[in-house]
C-alpha cells in the first residue's frame, strides 16, 4: 500500500465533501437554517445536468454552466416562497419543511428518472492523470479540489469585500437591526439560498462525474456535508474545507486498511474531532 | 410643516396598552424630547415610528405620506433613522463596515458612493481612530457613538435617539450632547428619549411626557417641568 498516494487521494476527496458542505454552511451561517434537503438538491442538480447533457448534447462542464442560473432561480424561489414563511424563533418548522422537501425531491426524481443509476459522461478527463513520480494524481479529483478552493475563495471575497456580503453578515448578526439600516432580510436570505444552489450545482457536477448516482443517494451526501460543516465549526468556510479533508482522509485511509471500513472511518473521525473539540476546529466566535 | 405626525396611534399587547391614542406632530428641523417613567411606552413609541411594531389603529404620516403600513426597511429608506437604548452593533464587523452597511443600504446607494461620507461621520462622532476595530471590542461610550454614527449614516431626515446618554459619565455625556447639538444645527429633526434631563433640555425645544402609553403633556421644557401632573408622575414629587 502506498501511503502517500492514499493521503493525496484522501485530501482530494475532501474537496468533493467540502463542495457538498459549502452550500449548507453558507445557508446555516446566514439564517441558522439547517437544510435537510441539501443532499437531495445535489442529486437534483446532477439530474438537471444530465438532462441538459442528453437534450443539448453538451459536455457536462458546459451543461453545469447552463444549470447554474436555473439552480440559482430554484434556490431563490424556494427561499422566497417556502422557507422564508417558516423561518422564525422556532427552529422546528424549517426542519420539518426541508425534511418534506427532501422526500418530495427524492420521489419526484424516482417518478421522473426511475431508480436506475446514472452517471455523467466524463470523457477523457475522467481517466486522465498526472504522473508526479511517487504518486499518480487523477485530473478529475484535482479539478474537484481546485473547484472547492475556488468556491471558498470566491465566497470569502463576497463575504468580506462586497456590499452583498456585508448585508449577509449584518443580517446573520441581527436581522431586526439590519432592517432598520434599509436591508431587506428576506431578500438577503433568498439571494443566499440562490448562491448556495449554485454551489450545489458545482458539487452535483463532480458527484455525477466521479460516481454513479440514483434518486436515493442524497441523504448520505447530506451526512458527509453535515460532518464536514460541524468539524470545521459551524459557519466557517475554510473550516468547512478542513472538515471535508478530514472526512475524505479518514475514508480513504479506512478503505486502504479494509475496504469495508471506508464509510465507518469517516464517521469515527467525525466523532473523535467532536470529543476533542465539541465546537469544531474553527468555531464561529473566532472567525 | 410637520415632518412626522401621529394621529391616535394605539398598540396593545393583550391587556397592556403601550400606546393609547397617541397624537402629536414634530416640525421639520425641530428637536423633541420624550420623557416618562420606565414602562411608559417610550421605546414602543419608537418601534411604532420605525415600523418594528405595527400599530393596531391610528395613522403615522412621514413627510406628508401615510407610512402606517410600511415596513421598517421602507421607512428607513424614506429617512427615519434610529439608535437603540442598548447598543446593537454588528459585532463581528468592523466599525467602518457597520457604517458602510448602514450608509449603502440605508440610502440605497453603492458602497463606493458612500465610503467618504461614512468616513466623515466617523470623524464627526469621534470614531475615526477605531474604524478598523471589530465592533464587539468597543467600550460603552464608543458603542453609543457607533449607534449614533450608524443612524446618521442612513442619512436620516428624522433621527430617533433612545437613551443615548444613559450610563455615561458626565464628561462623556457632555461630548455626546455637543455632537447631537451639531447634528441638530445641521437641520436634522430629532426625537430623543432620555432620562438624563439636563442633557435633553440643553438640546430640545419641546418636551413630550408619556405615562402608561398616553401623552400627558407636550410643550416647552420649562412649562412642562413646572406642571404639577408631570412632577407627580414623572418625578414622584407630591404636590
Amino acid at each position: 500500500m502506498n501511503w502517500i498516494d492514499t493521503i493525496v487521494q484522501g485530501v482530494l476527496l475532501g474537496g468533493l465533501y467540502a463542495l457538498f458542505a459549502s452550500g449548507l454552511s453558507l445557508v446555516f451561517g446566514i439564517m441558522r437554517l439547517v437544510n435537510l434537503a441539501h443532499g437531495d438538491l445535489i442529486v437534483l442538480g446532477a439530474y438537471l445536468i444530465l438532462l441538459i447533457v442528453s437534450l443539448l448534447g453538451l459536455s457536462p462542464f458546459v451543461a453545469a454552466m447552463v444549470a447554474l442560473p436555473l439552480m440559482f432561480a430554484l434556490g431563490y424561489g424556494l427561499q422566497k416562497f417556502v422557507l422564508n414563511r417558516v423561518l422564525g424563533e422556532d427552529i422546528l418548522p424549517p426542519l420539518l419543511v426541508t425534511f418534506g422537501i427532501s422526500i418530495v425531491v427524492q420521489n419526484a426524481l424516482l417518478q421522473g428518472a426511475s431508480a436506475d443509476t446514472q452517471r455523467l459522461p466524463a470523457g477523457d478527463i475522467g481517466v486522465a492523470s498526472l504522473n508526479l513520480g511517487i504518486v499518480n494524481i487523477g485530473v478529475l479529483p484535482l479539478l474537484t479540489f481546485g473547484s472547492a478552493v475556488g468556491v471558498i475563495l470566491i465566497l470569502n471575497h463576497v463575504f468580506y469585500r462586497t456590499a452583498l456580503g456585508r448585508a449577509f453578515r449584518a443580517t446573520s448578526d441581527d436581522a431586526t437591526t439590519a432592517s432598520l439600516m434599509g436591508i431587506r432580510p428576506r431578500a438577503v436570505f433568498a439571494q443566499a439560498t440562490g448562491i448556495a444552489m449554485m454551489i450545489v450545482t458545482i458539487a452535483a457536477l463532480y458527484l455525477g462525474l466521479r460516481a454513479s448516482f440514483d434518486p436515493a443517494v442524497g441523504p448520505a451526501r447530506l451526512i458527509y456535508a453535515f460532518e464536514a460543516v460541524i468539524i470545521g465549526g459551524l459557519g466557517s468556510l475554510w473550516g468547512t474545507l478542513a472538515g471535508g479533508v478530514i472526512i475524505g482522509l479518514a475514508q480513504t485511509i479506512g478503505a486502504a486498511i479494509n475496504p469495508e471500513w471506508q464509510i465507518l472511518a469517516g464517521h469515527v473521525a467525525f466523532l473523535l474531532v467532536l470529543l476533542v473539540k465539541p465546537r469544531g476546529l474553527f468555531p464561529r466566535a473566532f472567525d | 410643516m410637520s415632518i412626522i405626525a401621529l394621529d391616535s396611534v394605539s398598540k396593545s399587547f393583550g391587556a397592556l396598552k403601550v400606546a393609547d391614542a397617541i397624537t402629536f406632530e414634530v416640525r421639520a428641523g425641530e428637536a423633541l424630547g420624550i420623557i416618562g417613567p420606565n414602562g411608559a411606552g417610550k421605546s414602543s413609541l419608537f418601534n411604532l415610528i420605525t415600523g418594528n411594531l405595527a400599530a393596531d389603529s391610528g395613522s403615522i404620516r412621514f413627510l406628508d405620506e401615510d407610512v402606517t403600513r410600511q415596513s421598517a426597511m421602507q421607512r428607513c429608506l424614506k429617512g427615519i433613522g434610529r439608535s437603540f437604548q442598548i447598543p446593537q452593533p454588528f459585532g463581528k464587523m468592523t466599525v467602518f463596515e457597520n457604517l458602510l452597511v448602514a450608509a449603502a443600504f440605508g440610502q440605497g446607494r453603492s458602497e463606493r458612493a458612500v465610503a467618504m461620507q461614512a468616513a466623515e461621520i466617523l470623524e464627526r462622532t469621534g470614531l475615526l481612530g477605531r474604524a478598523n476595530v471589530l465592533a464587539d471590542s468597543l467600550s460603552l461610550l464608543e458603542r453609543k457613538r457607533l449607534e449614533l454614527a450608524r443612524a446618521l449614516a442612513t442619512d436620516p431626515k428624522l433621527l430617533l435617539l433612545d437613551e443615548i446618554a444613559g450610563g455615561l459619565t458626565e464628561g462623556e455625556c457632555g461630548q455626546l450632547v455637543r455632537t447631537i447639538r451639531d447634528i441638530h444645527a445641521n437641520g436634522t429633526t430629532i426625537i430623543w428619549i432620555e432620562h438624563v434631563l439636563h442633557a435633553l433640555t440643553s438640546v430640545v425645544e419641546r418636551l413630550l411626557v408619556l405615562d402608561f402609553g398616553k401623552v400627558i403633556g407636550i410643550g416647552e421644557p420649562a412649562s412642562i417641568m413646572a406642571s404639577p401632573q408631570v412632577r407627580e408622575i414623572y418625578l414622584g414629587i407630591e404636590v
